[in-house]
């Protein structure tokens, strides 16, 4: 197994944690945080297996230093989102119940 | 109930998990050499480093809708109600040690800063990097309490966050004349590469560190 599959099945590995942290984890801290460790996964796929024939691709890696940037924006976004959601409800995580009441009512 | 959705999240996150390892093991070569390709257009892009060239020239749109979505985040960031109220605006006084630590470092990597842009054309680095020391930098000073948070901004903020994603449409449009959007010809790519890098790194400093300027003014409750 070459040096780039491992990077690439630790991205693999990332990115399985990152989702069962987003489902698992319900405050929106730490959701934000689990999609950040997916995004990191993904990156890492992508430069990995960018370098399979023992040459760097520069074509993924200007994909993910784009990625990188963008991630950074929207977890900014993200965070300036929950801190709202912080002060109109008191509490960083989404209402579930109240959505399942309305659900069971319709 | 908890305990059975944890396990079946488990189960379906461990069977993604083998599914991805496996289709990469699997893997066929790739049937496009990209590397390739870029190192021999490389002379026509203007710049001597592959991923340069990828970012700025062969596929310069993503970099485009790249600096359009850091502004879209600021903009959305920006619109979101926030406390303004007496004290968040001030910039908390921090100690002596940091505050000469912070004046001592920001002149020096503003100089890295710019080194790292110009370094861009031929080995890493580039307006992103440059950027992202610029933007340490803004947040470095706040730190310090030399820079207050952000509350409204002037003018000049604005027109700083701006230039870089308008002066890459306007190289773009007058590029289009003779061709597709955003293709250089071969004898001006470095000049409008460094250009629009230029640009680009002011605008991304001044937006990372606006993300961080504005977030944390945001946050203090009156």
């Amino acid at each position: 197994m070459s040096a780039a599959l491992v990077y690439a099945l630790t991205g693999a590995a990332l990115f399985v944690f990152g989702v069962a942290g987003l489902m698992l984890q319900p405050h929106l801290l730490r959701k934000i945080l689990a999609f950040n460790v997916m995004g990191s996964g993904v990156f890492l796929v992508l430069v990995g297996l960018g370098q399979r024939a023992g040459i760097p691709d520069p074509v993924p890696q200007a994909m993910v230093l784009t990625g990188i940037v963008v991630a950074i924006a929207a977890t900014a976004l993200a965070l300036a989102l929950a801190r709202q959601l912080l002060d109109l409800q008191g509490e960083m995580r989404l209402p579930e119940e109240e959505l399942d009441k309305d659900r069971l009512d319709v | 109930m908890k305990t059975l959705l944890n396990v079946v999240v488990l189960l379906l996150a461990s069977t993604l998990g083998l599914a991805l390892g496996w289709s990469m093991l699997d893997l066929p070569v790739a049937a496009v050499r990209l590397p390739e390709q870029v190192t021999a257009q490389l002379d026509m892009s203007g710049v001597a480093h592959p991923v340069t060239a990828v970012l700025l020239n062969f596929r310069g749109y993503d970099t485009l809708l790249e600096i359009a979505v850091l502004l879209a985040a600021l903009l959305g960031m920006l619109v979101l109600p926030r406390h303004v109220a007496g004290r968040e605006n001030r910039p908390v006084p921090a100690s002596t040690m940091l505050q000469t630590l912070a004046r001592l470092l920001v002149p020096l990597m503003v100089l890295v800063a710019g080194y790292v842009l110009w370094a861009g054309a031929y080995q890493p680095g580039g307006a992103f990097q440059a950027g992202a020391v610029l933007a340490g930098a803004g947040v470095l000073l706040h730190l310090a309490g030399l820079l207050p948070a952000w509350v409204t901004l002037g003018q000049t903020l604005r027109a700083g966050l701006a230039v870089g994603l308008l002066v890459f449409i306007a190289v773009g449009a007058a590029v289009m004349a003779q061709g597709t959007l955003l293709q250089y010809p071969p004898d001006w790519a470095g000049a409008l590469i460094l250009a629009i890098e230029a640009n680009l790194t002011l605008s991304i400093g001044l937006i990372l560190a606006g993300l961080y300027l504005v977030l944390t003014n945001s946050g203090e409750r009156a």
